[in-house]
């Protein structure tokens, strides 16, 4: 199974029997490679029609709304918590992160860097939102609603007293080394912990 | 008089010690069975039925002749296989298809009537299990069952979580709320208004309570459609007539929809099974049992959890199915929950809902 490289590094890093809960898990295919490693994977998903996808194919997923839900959970029922591509997506991504570090030991979040070279280029020089490979849909009708850099994230995290673990840097599809990550890295993995 | 019906019927070895306190004998239960059981009984999927259903999920019912209650669901090549699984369904006790009721015998050969003991979800849930136990099976593939069902698989789970390896609940609730008795109520009091009801000491004397009973289902039946619903259905439109006949017929079509619905109800069930069942879901409340909270009664439980609920079911809304899933979260539950759009209200569960296929046949394995 191809999965998304920002998926890939986080199958990787689970501990295998581990418990993880997906945020935002999509139609499972992480989930599901966490799965085969044994682990205790749950997800969450906002979609009805993923969440059926995700039912039918026999992994536990509740639809709910992570902006809310959350507080569902009881503290530390996960040892990762695993945000992924939907923390531009929250009401407050602070908030998010702290409710991440609340029911996960750990947290793996990953988000499009808004300040990769094309995003500059396309707002600086054409003057208008960029539209990418990544970040496909047009302002008025995209779900992201808080855009962030890798610059952005780190200041923020450090601000929450929020450790970094590890981070992961991605172009295309492959991954690229940590120099200048802001400006060349299309999208991003940070491994968390508090 | 309970009607003589062709069923498998199971007599428990002892009596069945009730919420209420009082221990019943003699109770038998009726049962259908469908599929084979593997060697090792591990394949056995047990289905609830809600209020007014029984024991013919997938077989033609004796008494109206229409299909079984739930044939989209339950059978050969269905989401619930009966080529791979070998499924239950029990009448519940309190009912009037066979199993132990109030219009059974009591042990001075007259039927209980009244004297019937006020049962609960659990009560009905013990005898499933005193069932189980008879046929050998000691852990079901998993407990399926919408709305009253749902209740008795979500009972099942949590006071003996080790009977079932997936439990699965559509459109239902732990706890009845203050909305779901205030309409049974009304049920309860047209039937008991009905002069024919007789303190419920009818059977014999030529005189059922048809139109109490009849009352009541038309009531209910309106709390298992959607606004929307009726009005696709029916809108305005009138019945066999151009005009307003400026009387009290059935001018309209909604009404005479549900009076056949109440009357054809009247041919199949009786009205102090109806009394009885519906005040065993009224004092259903699974956190009560629990010490008040909900988590508990599901805590360390080994089984898979799949809720499901509807847009349109403002019976069991999804704010009931949420609070069933915030509890098995904090219970550390193995969990799975969906909304999924249909039209029809509560009854949604019994009617055609791909996605409700679906789900059960993905979540059943």
């Amino acid at each position: 199974m191809n999965l998304r490289p920002d998926l890939a590094v986080i199958a990787a890093r689970v501990q295998p029997a581990a418990r993880a809960l997906d945020i935002g898990c999509g139609d499972g295919a992480l989930m599901a490679a966490l799965a085969e490693k044994g682990c205790d994977a749950r997800g969450m998903e906002i979609d009805p029609e993923l969440v059926e996808r995700c039912v039918s194919r026999g992994l536990s997923v509740v639809q709910g709304d992570a902006d809310r839900d959350l507080a569902d959970y009881p503290d530390k029922a996960f040892d990762y918590a695993i945000l992924s591509q939907t923390l531009q997506t929250a009401a407050r991504p602070d908030r998010m992160l702290d409710e991440l570090l609340r029911v996960g030991r750990q947290a793996f979040v990953s988000f499009p860097n808004f300040a990769h070279w094309r995003m500059r280029a396309a707002l600086a020089l054409g003057g208008r939102m960029p539209v990418t490979r990544h970040l496909p849909v047009s302002w008025y009708e995209t779900q992201n609603i808080h855009h962030m850099t890798v610059s952005d994230f780190r200041d923020l995290i450090a601000a929450m007293g929020v450790k970094c673990e590890r981070a992961w840097f991605f172009a295309g599809d492959r991954e690229i080394g940590a120099s200048l990550a802001n400006l060349r890295a299309e999208h991003a993995v940070f491994e968390l912990s508090r | 008089m309970a009607p003589a019906i062709a069923t498998k019927l199971y007599p428990l070895p002892s009596p069945l010690l009730l919420d209420g306190g009082q221990a019943l004998a003699g109770v038998e239960v009726a049962y259908e069975t469908y599929g084979e059981l593997a060697p090792d009984k591990g394949n056995a999927i047990l289905v609830c039925h809600a209020l007014t259903g029984d024991q013919y999920v997938a077989s033609r019912h004796p008494v109206t002749g229409k299909p079984g209650w739930w044939e989209r669901m339950v059978g050969p090549g269905k989401p619930i296989d009966t080529d791979r699984f070998h499924v239950i369904c029990a009448n519940v006790i309190g009912g009037c298809m066979g199993s132990t009721g109030p219009a059974s015998a009591a042990s001075d050969g007259r039927p209980y009537a009244m004297r019937f003991p006020v049962i609960t979800i659990r009560d009905m849930v013990r005898a499933q299990i005193a069932l189980l136990d008879g046929l050998g099976i000691e852990r079901l593939h998993a407990v399926v069952g919408g709305s009253m069902g749902g209740m008795q698989a979500l009972s099942l789970a949590a006071n003996f979580p080790d009977r079932a390896a997936r439990v699965l609940a559509i459109a239902t609730t732990a706890r009845h709320s203050a909305q779901n008795i205030a309409f049974h109520e009304v049920g309860r009091q047209a039937v008991m208004a009905d002069p024919d009801w007789q303190g419920g000491d009818y059977y014999g004397s030529g005189h059922a309570p048809d139109k109490g009973l009849s009352v009541a289902r038309m009531a209910a039946h309106i709390t298992y459609l959607s606004e929307s619903g009726l009005t696709e259905k029916f809108g305005r439109n009138l019945q066999d007539r151009d005009s307003k006949t400026f009387g009290f017929d059935a001018d309209f079509q909604v009404e005479s929809y549900l009076r056949y619905q109440g009357s054809g109800f009247t041919q199949r069930f009786d009205a102090n099974s109806y009394l009885f069942i519906t005040r065993a879901m009224d004092y259903f409340d699974i956190a009560e049992e629990h010490g008040g909270l909900l988590a508990k009664a599901f805590a360390g439980s080994p089984a898979r959890f799949c809720l499901v609920s509807f847009d349109s079911d403002w019976l069991y809304p999804t704010a009931e199915s949420r609070h069933v899933v915030h509890a098995l979260n904090a219970a550390g539950a193995a969990v799975s929950f969906v909304e999924l759009s249909a039209p029809h209200g509560h009854d949604s569960f019994l009617l055609d809902v791909p996605a409700l296929d679906r789900v059960v046949k993905g979540f059943i394995g």
